[in-house]
């Protein structure tokens, strides 16, 4: 398989994950921001998507109206939702016998019509509508190969993509609301902290996971368990690494035992969040745990490169 | 004027009786029904094809004409010796002009037409190719006239498209009409993609030990004809790359895979010369591959088609490769020529600008009939204007009579009427053995009246069939009480 395959796949999925996951970003502000600060949830959206230092540099000020438009639809935001889907779409192009034809309906169908729809106006005045095509299209995608591909190299570079991109989400939600997390802030115990565990459950749809679970009602210590740990949530970091190890042990297996740098690293990933406790992470510290939890993922994305794709 | 599918008073030719049967056995209005049908059928099947192309949308196939163009098996016969003749002479000439020059010192093609030739490499000069074939895939352009008047218009030696189309068409007619296919009158033609492979690893170097790996070099996405590029790449089972996949090191070509670089054999090339390899050619090119040449003429690779095969279907080489075919082959030139003036010869200027309004003059090496006076459709200004260009520079124009190409009938607004059509059969060369995939691709001028074939003016496909002699045809399976 070229190299160049491998990679655009990888970033076809990584991009569509990124898509999905911005919205989900959107959403959760949205819903928050009646209750608690609107200016405050909008900035943590925008630092959660990375998006906080390019805003920056082009509003003084945060609004919702500015903030849905920049994590949308603007075009000099490279990981707006739309960014992302012309970057899916020119990957799925440029590797189209690839994939599947489902995949690519998928992806060129979305991208068609963004391109047909006043996309800046539906971000504006109907902005739950637009959120939700957004999720029904990755869901689309995410569906099509997981019932469509063959399990060969090309879907495990695929769901590579997928879940190296929401670990790093997760991740990246977390870290931007420890403080509210940690034993020391949960001694408030208002109503409005309550408000704040519920956004980041909401930023990872996993309200009802979490009463599904613990059937308690919100406690900071477990919104951190599920998310990192449990790995029967989707989006947490265990079940993401899981995942990945196992993309890259198949990848190892059909490659008669190739492997190196992302395969250690992974494992090494994947044991600590199977054999970790969300008492020593706290004690420990929540926000260095988090920080060096994206700092890995990151270096193993660069390996992943490194290591099949140059 | 010449139909294929009638004589003049009506009589049906032999080889389209099948056709007429089939189109007099249906109704018209059942006739609209499964012009309806298909359509509809083809834009679906269409769409495993338009997959490869912008949003998958149908409207930019070419559009395709359900009546197929048929030529018998004796005129085939005739067709694909000619044009393996053509072909065999085309590539000696290449090895020729690369090698020893003997036609140039034989006196039969001026020294000028090659070395100042904007298509001759010299880089490949001296260089031993694998089989001696420079021309692996070739598209000979035909026209016909009338009933044993076929003409090359054109060769392409470079990198000739429109295979697939041909593959498609027939794809389309047998899913619409797999009883015209029962009993195998039809030549088949699905085996394209195989014999390319079989033709390109041929070619492959000659200290290439085993299995060669071959690939299809493309320029990427945004050429035109990458859709024809990933369906070949597909159907080949080979991978379809763009230069920064390929790489050379110690003067091997490898492409870049997941397991690490994985030497590669033969690249079936759809790129020009100019942009195979920045440090031979065109140093601002993006899409080469920084070395290619060097490992070629290191005997570690094999480009197909050769750099520098357009020399022989330059417009001004094109006048003498009948000279050609006498030369090499010592062979009387089986397919003819259209009489061609080579203006910078100041007789045949003079012809040429007396009788403008007659001619159709073409640039010596453009490609893609831009620059070109079609006399009979040119309004006396034009004419007026195109004859200062001539004189100016007459040794970048050559001129051909305009033919009466012949016509085929098709499906068109108001019934079924002829229209204009043309041929370009597809010719494979591996070694001595030379394949023609019986048919090609036959282009339909759907104006009416019109004489351009191109797809941007108008111009359609159609399916190409060629008869099979009935020895070749499969019996039927015996039945009981025949015995």
């Amino acid at each position: 398989m070229l190299a160049r395959t491998a990679e655009s796949v990888y970033w076809l999925a990584r991009y569509i994950e990124r898509m999905d996951n911005v919205a989900r970003l959107i959403e959760a502000a949205q819903r928050m921001a009646g209750l608690s600060s609107q200016t405050e949830e909008w900035r943590s959206a925008l630092t959660a998507a990375g998006c906080d230092v390019g805003y920056a540099a082009k509003y003084d000020t945060v609004t919702s109206a500015n903030a849905a438009m920049y994590l949308g639809v603007d075009p000099d935001n490279p990981s707006s939702i739309l960014s992302s889907l012309e970057k899916a779409r020119a990957n799925a192009r440029s590797v189209r016998t690839a994939l599947t034809r489902d995949m690519w309906e998928a992806v060129n169908g979305a991208w068609l019509e963004s391109r047909r729809l006043d996309m800046k106006a539906l971000v504006l005045e109907h902005l739950p509508e637009t959120l939700d095509w957004v999720k029904t299209m990755t869901t689309r995608f995410l569906g099509a190969y997981s019932s469509t591909m063959l399990r060969n190299e090309i879907y495990f570079f695929t769901r590579l993509g997928t879940f190296l991109e929401r670990a790093d989400n997760t991740a990246r939600i977390l870290d931007v609301k420890y403080h509210v997390l940690l034993p020391s802030y949960s001694g408030v115990g208002g109503l409005l902290d309550y408000y704040q565990w519920t956004s980041i459950l909401q930023a990872v749809s996993a309200t009802r996971a979490y009463h599904w679970v613990y059937r308690s009602e919100v406690f900071p210590g477990n919104v951190a368990d599920l998310l990192i740990l449990k790995p029967e949530m989707p989006r947490s970091l265990r079940a993401c690494y899981d995942q990945i190890a196992d993309a890259l042990e198949l990848l190892q297996d059909s490659y008669g035992g190739l492997a190196g740098e992302p395969h250690r690293l992974a494992g090494a990933l994947a044991a600590q969040l199977r054999y970790g406790r969300i008492d020593d992470i706290m004690k420990a510290g929540l926000h260095e745990y988090l920080t060096q939890m994206i700092e890995r993922t990151a270096s193993l994305g660069a390996e992943i490169e490194r290591f099949y794709m140059r | 004027m010449f139909d294929e599918m009638r004589a003049e008073g009506g009589a049906v030719r032999p080889a389209y009786a099948m056709v007429d049967r089939w189109l007099k056995a249906t109704p018209q209005a059942a006739l609209d029904a499964k012009k309806k049908e298909a359509e509809r059928l083809f834009r679906r099947i269409g769409i495993t094809f338009a997959v490869y192309t912008e949003g998958g949308d149908p409207e930019r196939l070419i559009p395709f004409d359900m009546i197929p163009r048929v030529l018998g098996a004796d005129e085939w016969a005739i067709l694909e010796r000619g044009l393996k003749q053509r072909v065999r002479a085309l590539n000696l000439f290449l090895k020729d002009i690369y090698g020893p020059a003997e036609i140039l010192k034989a006196g039969i093609i001026p020294e000028a037409l090659v070395f100042l030739n904007a298509a001759f490499q010299a880089h490949m000069q001296g260089l031993e190719v694998p089989n001696g074939v420079y021309t692996h895939v070739s598209g000979i352009d035909l026209v016909r006239t009338g009933p044993d008047e076929f003409f090359v218009l054109e060769d392409n030696c470079r990198t000739p498209s429109g295979v697939s189309y041909m593959l498609e068409n027939r794809a389309v007619m047998m899913r619409l009409f797999p009883d015209l296919f029962e009993g195998g009158n039809i030549a088949p033609i699905q085996r394209y993609p195989e014999t390319l492979l079989k033709t390109l690893r041929a070619a492959a170097p000659r200290r290439c030990n085993g299995d060669p790996t071959v690939v299809l070099l493309t320029p990427g996405p945004f050429n035109s004809a990458y859709y024809e590029h990933s369906f070949l790449a597909d159907e080949m089972g080979v991978e379809l790359v763009e230069g920064p996949d390929l790489r050379v090191q110690d003067g091997v070509v490898c492409m870049r895979t997941t397991r690490g670089l994985q030497r590669v054999d033969v690249i079936y090339r759809r790129i020009d010369d100019d942009f195979l390899d920045p440090l031979a050619f065109n140093p601002d090119s993006m899409l080469g591959v920084p070395g290619l040449m060097a490992a070629y003429r290191q005997g570690n690779v094999t480009i197909a088609n050769a750099p520098g095969a357009g020399v022989a279907d330059d417009k001004a080489v094109y006048r003498l490769v009948p000279d050609m075919i006498k030369f090499y082959l010592g062979e009387e030139p089986l397919l003819k020529n259209v009489p061609t003036w080579d203006c910078s010869k100041p007789d045949a200027l003079s012809h040429v600008l007396d009788n403008l309004a007659e001619l159709v003059v073409k640039e010596a090496r453009g490609s893609g009939g831009y620059g070109m006076l079609v006399g009979p459709h040119a309004t006396k200004a034009e004419i007026a204007a195109f004859a200062e260009k001539l004189k100016a520079n007459p040794a970048d124009y050559v001129a051909q009579p305009t033919l009466s190409l012949s016509t085929c009938p098709c499906f068109v607004e108001s019934g079924v009427a002829p229209r204009h059509i043309d041929l370009r059969p597809f010719v494979l060369t591996a070694g001595e053995e030379i394949a023609v995939i019986p048919g090609g691709l036959t282009r339909v001028a759907l104006r009416e009246g019109s004489l351009v074939v191109n797809s941007s003016q108008g111009g359609g496909t159609k399916d190409t069939w060629v008869l099979r002699a009935p020895s070749q045809q499969q019996s039927q399976s015996q039945s009981q009480g025949q015995g």
